[in-house]
């Protein structure tokens, strides 16, 4: 539960000392309802009063950060259960699991394909985030030697060991890096929770069978021991049992602010499903439903790049639609004669028809009408690109005094607007491309023609 | 130490209507299988909190004319039997389709502007050719949907097929055809919930039993507003689980109509090597688009290649078993 600044004011000892920063305790309670400072920031709070804070202002699921500096990966922190309330913050981190017994060919080849997979979509450069390092050789000597290969690739990190002998020696070869401690369960959890502690790094806890009680229980035991940054594995596996315990947890922790299950959730696919293509399927599911780190087995660009595609759309703020500033855009030099194609502000739009203007190898100009960032058939349909505000933008953008023609090339899909525009532009010749993106190279071939 | 885990269930007050597609001769139809789907008392696959008694299920699209925009993955999976919707059809059933969705895109003016006695033709063949229930839609043209819709309702008369797209152009004809011959109507808006809302009421103010409407809230594929679609579906089935009679109807999603004409799936041509090996591509991009689709609360999947079909149905299988905790 959110506290609002007045309630934090009261609880603040209301002295105007300044030290915190601010000139008043009564600014200071506002930025910190604001969740911009750390309670921290004022020397003069009570125990008592910083519990009671604490537990009021942290955020319902805690943010828990793998590696440092210029490699991190910030995972959690996210305050709702649906999407369209506000937004999903810090999409899950996508990490590869290597075995440490793989032999020093293919543990090299696997370990670049990840660090050196990288692809550009919508103007954003997608990449995977991290390695897991998984202990199957059995020998702290190789395990480690494998971590510190990992740990000069600016890659997040997870070590995976039930064994504590194995996991300092990975710890110790991670180079400060802060990985995650994969797991602590039942058995083990307070020498690892050792181990967190004296490298700092964050902590997976593990339940067994998707137990949810005995979850929290073991994750309230090893918060209480002093180690809080923890990441919660429920040990459901597959597509109905995962959803199921995600969504508990999720519920629990934002609905019901309930501390213990109150953190990041990792998840494995490859071990719910039985093939390659199931465990991109089910990795789906989880970038849907409340994963925060998924790691993966099998590595394939094509599965991947669908499931970075999918990660950029569901936490994409849904108030804030990727957009481009609307406007006159040069593909390729065009003249005063070039053609001229008219297209909305959704980015996507705007990359899949930029891309494709300029894959046709004719310079154009591309006219991009403010649709408050929908694409053509959504703004079409919600009245957000119409003939009244495509002549808008041919106006805006002072297109008669760059473009020596009067012709303009409208999308396929919204033909129907033609003789609308042809009122708003008068002496204009209102031209229907194609439907798809895909189409204009050879709708282009076409025109050229005449 | 034991920690009590705080309840976190809901007390929905809804519930998604039931509605079946395809009549068998005891009801006045000649289907061998038919479809029920609908029916949940929670969001998706939420076992722990209420019923799901009826499993989403996967349609194939089967044209009544060879198409000729088609990627070359599809062209080449589906061979010939593209070029005979009959044949098409029963090679889809025998993929595992379980319900068939009939396109009569030969009535598109530029695509061969046949009428209604072509309709009724090939409605008849698909009818002998499967065992399946039917959904039929029209060339997507205003005036070729009403010619079309019409004869193929009445030849189908009985067989509970689902008539689409019934839009707000066009509602008042394709729900009329319905009421004629006791079908079904997909009432397609475009990502929108109020929109979805109102052209519920409307059909409902013709007196089509509620049980007769499939909502289809318009899809978007992965990376092309899969977004958008993901939330409307999210919107409209918790309005529906709080209450909301006007939007208690199963929700249809045209995933492979949508995935495949995106450049992910539809071409190799001059695309990134990050992408990778195109048909694995192209078949995930299609079954990752159901997935999302699923997990918002699709009950009918109108899919497209072959290879999909399984894949969606594992995932279906999967989420469908009850959790062992
Ligand atoms: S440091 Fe604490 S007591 Fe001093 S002004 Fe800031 S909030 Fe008030």
């Amino acid at each position: 539960m959110a506290l609002s600044g007045l309630a934090i004011y009261k609880m603040l000892p209301q002295t105007n000392c300044k030290e915190c920063g601010f000139p008043t305790c009564l600014a200071f309670s506002m930025k910190l309802a604001a969740r911009q400072v750390e309670l921290s920031a004022c020397p003069h709070v009570s125990e008592e009063t910083k519990t009671q804070l604490d537990s009021a202002s942290a955020p319902p699921i805690r943010l828990i950060s793998l590696g440092k500096d210029g490699h991190k990966l910030e995972v959690g922190n996210e305050t709702v259960i649906f999407r369209h309330e506000k937004t999903f913050y810090h999409q899950p981190g996508l990490i590869y699991r290597l075995a440490d017994s793989l032999d020093d060919q293919e543990f090299t080849h696997r370990l670049d394909q990840v660090a050196d997979y990288g692809v550009e979509r919508v103007g954003m450069d997608l990449r995977p985030d991290g390695v897991a390092v998984q202990d199957s050789s059995g020998s702290a000597d190789t395990f480690a030697a494998r971590v510190g290969q990992v740990a000069g690739k600016g890659l997040a990190i997870i070590l995976m060991s039930s064994d504590p002998a194995t996991m300092e020696a990975g710890l110790k070869a991670a180079q400060g890096k802060e990985p995650l401690i994969y797991a602590a369960d039942s058995g083990n959890w307070q020498p690892m929770a050792d181990l967190a502690k004296k490298y700092g790094a964050p902590l997976a806890v593990l339940g067994a069978g998707g137990d949810l009680e005995a979850l929290a229980a073991l994750a309230e035991q090893v918060a209480g021991y002093g180690v809080e940054n923890l990441v919660l594995d429920p040990g459901a596996r597959g597509w109905s049992d995962s959803l199921g315990a995600l969504t508990r947890m999720r519920r629990a922790a934002i609905k019901k602010n309930f501390r213990p299950l109150g953190y990041p959730v990792i998840t494995f696919p490859g071990e719910g499903s039985e093939d390659p293509r199931e465990e991109a399927m089910l990795a789906s599911q989880f970038i849907d439903r409340y994963a925060s780190l998924i790691v993966m087995d099998d590595f394939e660009p094509a599965a991947l790049y669908s499931l970075l595609t999918l990660r950029q759309n569901i936490y994409t703020d849904p108030q804030k639609p990727i957009q481009v500033t609307p406007g006159l855009y040069e593909i390729g030099d065009p003249k005063g004669d070039s053609p001229l194609l008219v297209t909305t502000n959704f980015s996507l739009t705007y990359f899949s028809v930029a891309g494709e203007v300029e894959g046709s190898g004719r310079p154009a100009w591309l006219l991009v009408a403010d649709s408050e960032g929908m694409s053509v058939l959504t703004a079409w349909a919600a009245g957000k690109f119409d003939a009244e505000r495509i002549a808008k933008a041919v106006k805006a953008a002072e297109v008669p005094d760059k473009i020596s023609h009067k012709s303009i090339v409208i999308p396929g899909f919204v033909a129907s607007i033609s003789g609308d525009l042809e009122e708003e532009l008068a002496g204009w010749q209102i031209l229907v491309g194609p439907r798809e993106a895909i189409g204009i190279p050879s709708y282009l071939r076409q025109l050229a023609k005449g | 130490m034991s920690v009590a885990m705080p309840n976190v269930n809901e007390t929905w007050t809804g519930k998604i209507l039931e509605v079946t597609l395809g009549a068998g001769p005891d009801k006045g139809g000649t289907r061998g299988k038919t479809v029920t789907v609908g029916g949940e008392t929670t969001l998706p696959f939420l076992h722990f909190e209420g019923e799901i008694p009826n499993k989403p299920v996967v349609a194939v699209e089967v044209r009544d004319r060879a198409p000729d925009d088609w990627s070359e993955l599809l062209v080449k999976a589906w061979g010939d039997s593209l070029k005979d919707p009959a044949a098409w059809a029963a090679k889809a059933e025998g993929l595992g389709a379980e319900i068939i969705a009939l396109s009569l895109d030969s009535a598109h003016p530029e695509r061969g502007n046949t009428g209604a006695k072509e309709a009724r033709e090939t409605v008849r063949q698909v009818l002998k050719a499967t065992s399946l229930p039917l959904i039929i839609y029209g060339p997507g043209q205003p005036d070729k949907d009403n010619e079309v819709l019409v004869a193929a309702a009445e030849e189908a008369a009985g067989e509970r097929v689902a008539l689409g797209n019934c839009e707000e152009k066009n509602y008042r004809t394709v729900v009329a055809a319905a009421l004629a011959n006791n079908q079904v109507v997909i009432a397609k808006t475009p990502i929108d919930v109020n929109l979805a809302k109102q052209l519920n009421v409307l059909i409902g103010d013709m007196r089509l039993d509620r049980d007769r409407i499939l909502i289809d809230p318009t899809t978007g594929a992965l990376g092309y507003g899969l977004e958008y679609t993901y939330s409307v579906m999210e919107r409209v089935r918790l309005a529906a689980l709080t209450g909301d009679s006007a939007l208690q109807q199963p929700l249809i999603v045209t995933a492979g109509y949508e995935a495949w004409r995106a450049k992910e799936a539809r071409t190799n041509d001059g695309v990134p090597t990050q992408w990778g090996d195109w048909a694995k591509r192209a078949v995930l991009w299609e079954a990752n688009t159901a997935v999302t689709l699923l997990e918002t609360g699709a009950d009918i999947l109108v899919l497209r290649h072959p290879e999909t079909i399984p894949l969606v149905k594992r995932a279906i299988a999967g989420l469908m078993t009850r959790a062992g905790a």
